[in-house]
């Protein structure tokens, strides 16, 4: 590769030698992807598993392949309720953050005001906060909200938000990243079309909603995915805000099937599966978004 | 102004103020149990901290787990975006098979290494095959922390490869024609070439690692609750029963403080060395 004599043979040989390293490469590569998804086919085929074989001699295809630890997963613990609790969040989070994180970072981006930028940085820096120093007073805050959970005009006497879908909300609304993406996303944008609006007498709600709103799919799609995958994965918030079964996350419901003693792993891996699904479906019919919004902040910023 | 404030008052009311009400909640002692208010103590909670063994305990945990888990799985994912930045069929299988780890949340990629590495697990089998004996990884001080590790470096490396090879991408094709037709060799093009192009990506994904990594917490939970002896409590962890087993509100949020003035310090070395050379 790294001389270029044009002579005849030489090149034969040097042709060859690409060749011989393009086949090491792919099976470098190709020893690696299957180390890396070895543990995922293992978790698949436990799920299959009968749960009393689980215990001895797994394989990685199963013999009597069954759907048992799914039912179980389902039935025994508090999986079914979690999930949609998750879902209920995580779609609270998805819209309030389309909505907030967007519309900021399009005005920080295309209608700066007398210190927007300071606004900018200050939220920008909040995300450099390390999840621990909020979260003690979030949660003292949570369970101190007024008129909420039998509390009284000053948040004294009762629960607050502890223990329900609000107060397990409340961390994922906003996310400031979101809106620093958003930003330089719009950044990156023509100005003309807006000019040419604003001459035309249109007003700036119309000229974000009609004309940059639904040029800005991707961007959308990074908020989204980031939001979702926010709340579904989370589990400290979770384990801390919530005391009872009606409202445990899916995470924090798969952390049931471990405290007891004897560990069913089989149903165990069957849960995690489901638990998987969701953000794996999202990963898949979202993939270029994925991939990009993740190099986003560091190409640009 | 009117699309911001919805923005920014969230952030207000639910960023900034607590951290301010954490700095607060740091001076004081405070047991949310006993329905008392905060009792002011001043700098006591971080004095405290000083001589406490458990605290240093876990800020040492948090430190050894970063630093052993942070170059591993950077070269690891190195070597993995330079093999998959050729361009031949099907390597686009390869580079979102081998983001798959990063998909799956931490605590459900816990599970499965909870089994993997439990008595009959499968690490235990590949031992049996050669007859070795069987260990309990989870359960000895000595390797429990290592054996965390090995799965948070697995688990690190979709998202770090992906990065990496997108700082690749940036590098233009013909700064390594240029060189090549000066003679330089591959290492010489690695060492003067793509590192030098890497390395605003390479420094962006190393901040991002250490602040997650110092900030472990569902890993720890799942696998090895803290322990055994401590082996594993990080400080985050270690806030966590502080505050939620004990109900110390102050003590733990001095803690946190500490905590965070631990990955700052961290992460500016980390940007410090990358802009120097």
């Amino acid at each position: 590769m790294t001389d270029t004599l044009p002579i005849d043979h030489q090149r034969k040989r040097r042709f060859s030698r690409a060749e011989r390293g393009r086949a090491l490469n792919i099976t470098v590569l190709l020893i690696a992807t299957l180390m890396v998804l070895f543990p995922f086919l293992w978790m698949i085929s436990l799920a299959f598993t009968p749960a009393q074989e689980a215990f001895r001699d797994v394989s990685l295809w199963p013999s009597n392949p069954t759907l048992e630890n799914f039912v179980t997963a389902l039935t025994v613990g508090n999986l079914s309720r979690a999930f949609v609790n998750s879902a209920v969040v995580a779609l609270v989070a998805v819209l309030t953050n389309c909505l907030f994180t967007v519309s900021a970072g399009y005005a920080f981006a295309h209608l700066p005001f007398r210190g927007s930028n300071v606004v900018f940085y200050c939220l920008l820096a909040t995300a450099a906060i390390p999840v621990a120093v909020t979260l003690i007073p979030l949660f003292l805050m949570a369970s101190s909200i007024p008129f909420a959970g039998g509390n009284d005009a000053l948040g004294r006497g009762g629960s607050g938000l502890i223990d329900t879908l609000g107060g397990l909300s409340i961390p994922y609304l906003v996310g400031t990243m979101s809106i620093f993406l958003v930003r330089q996303f719009f950044l990156g944008m023509s100005r003309d079309l807006a000019e040419a609006a604003r001459i035309d007498g249109a007003s700036e709600l119309r000229i974000f909603w009609s004309i940059y709103l639904p040029i800005s799919r991707p961007i959308v799609a990074v908020v989204a995915i980031f939001a979702f995958t926010g709340v579904w994965d989370d589990l400290l918030w979770p384990l801390v805000v919530s005391s009872s079964a009606r409202s445990q996350t899916v995470q924090l419901a798969l952390t049931g099937f471990t405290q007891s003693g004897n560990i069913q792993y089989a149903p165990l891996m069957a849960a995690a599966i489901i638990v998987t699904i969701p953000v794996l479906l999202v990963f898949l019919f979202n993939q270029r978004h994925f991939i990009s919004g993740l190099s986003e902040g560091a190409v640009k910023g | 102004m009117l699309l911001v404030a919805p923005a920014a008052l969230y952030v207000l009311v639910f960023q900034i103020v607590p951290v301010v009400y954490g700095l607060i909640l740091s001076f004081t002692e405070y047991t949310p149990l006993q329905r008392g208010a905060p009792t002011f103590v001043g700098l006591q909670n971080y004095a405290a901290l000083v001589g406490d063994a458990d605290f240093r305990g876990a800020l040492w945990v948090t430190a050894r787990y970063t630093l052993q888990v942070l170059p591993v799985t950077i070269a690891i994912a190195l070597v993995l975006a330079l093999l998959a930045n050729r361009s031949f069929r099907g390597v686009g299988i390869f580079r979102s098979a081998l983001y798959v780890p990063h998909i799956v949340s931490l605590t459900a990629v816990s599970m499965i290494w909870l089994w993997m590495y439990s008595q009959n697990g499968l690490i235990n089998d590949i031992l049996g095959t050669f007859n070795l004996s069987p260990q309990h990884w989870l359960n000895e001080p000595s390797s429990a922390l290592n054996g965390v590790s090995v799965m948070r470096i697995w688990k690190a490396l979709g998202s770090n490869m992906v990065l990496l090879l997108a700082g690749l991408q940036t590098i233009p094709k013909n700064l390594y024609e240029a060189a090549s037709i000066d003679g330089a060799g591959r290492w010489h093009l690695f060492r003067h070439v793509t590192l030098p192009g890497l390395r605003p990506m390479l420094i962006y994904v190393i901040a991002t690692d250490i602040i997650y990594l110092s900030q472990s917490f569902a890993e720890i939970f799942v696998l090895t609750s803290g322990g055994p002896l401590r082996s594993t409590t990080t400080v985050n962890y270690l806030i966590y029963t502080e505050a939620f087993e004990y109900s110390n509100m102050g003590s733990a949020s001095a803690m946190a403080f500490v905590l965070f003035a631990f990955i700052a310090a961290l992460t500016l070395i980390a940007l410090r060395g990358g802009r120097e050379r």
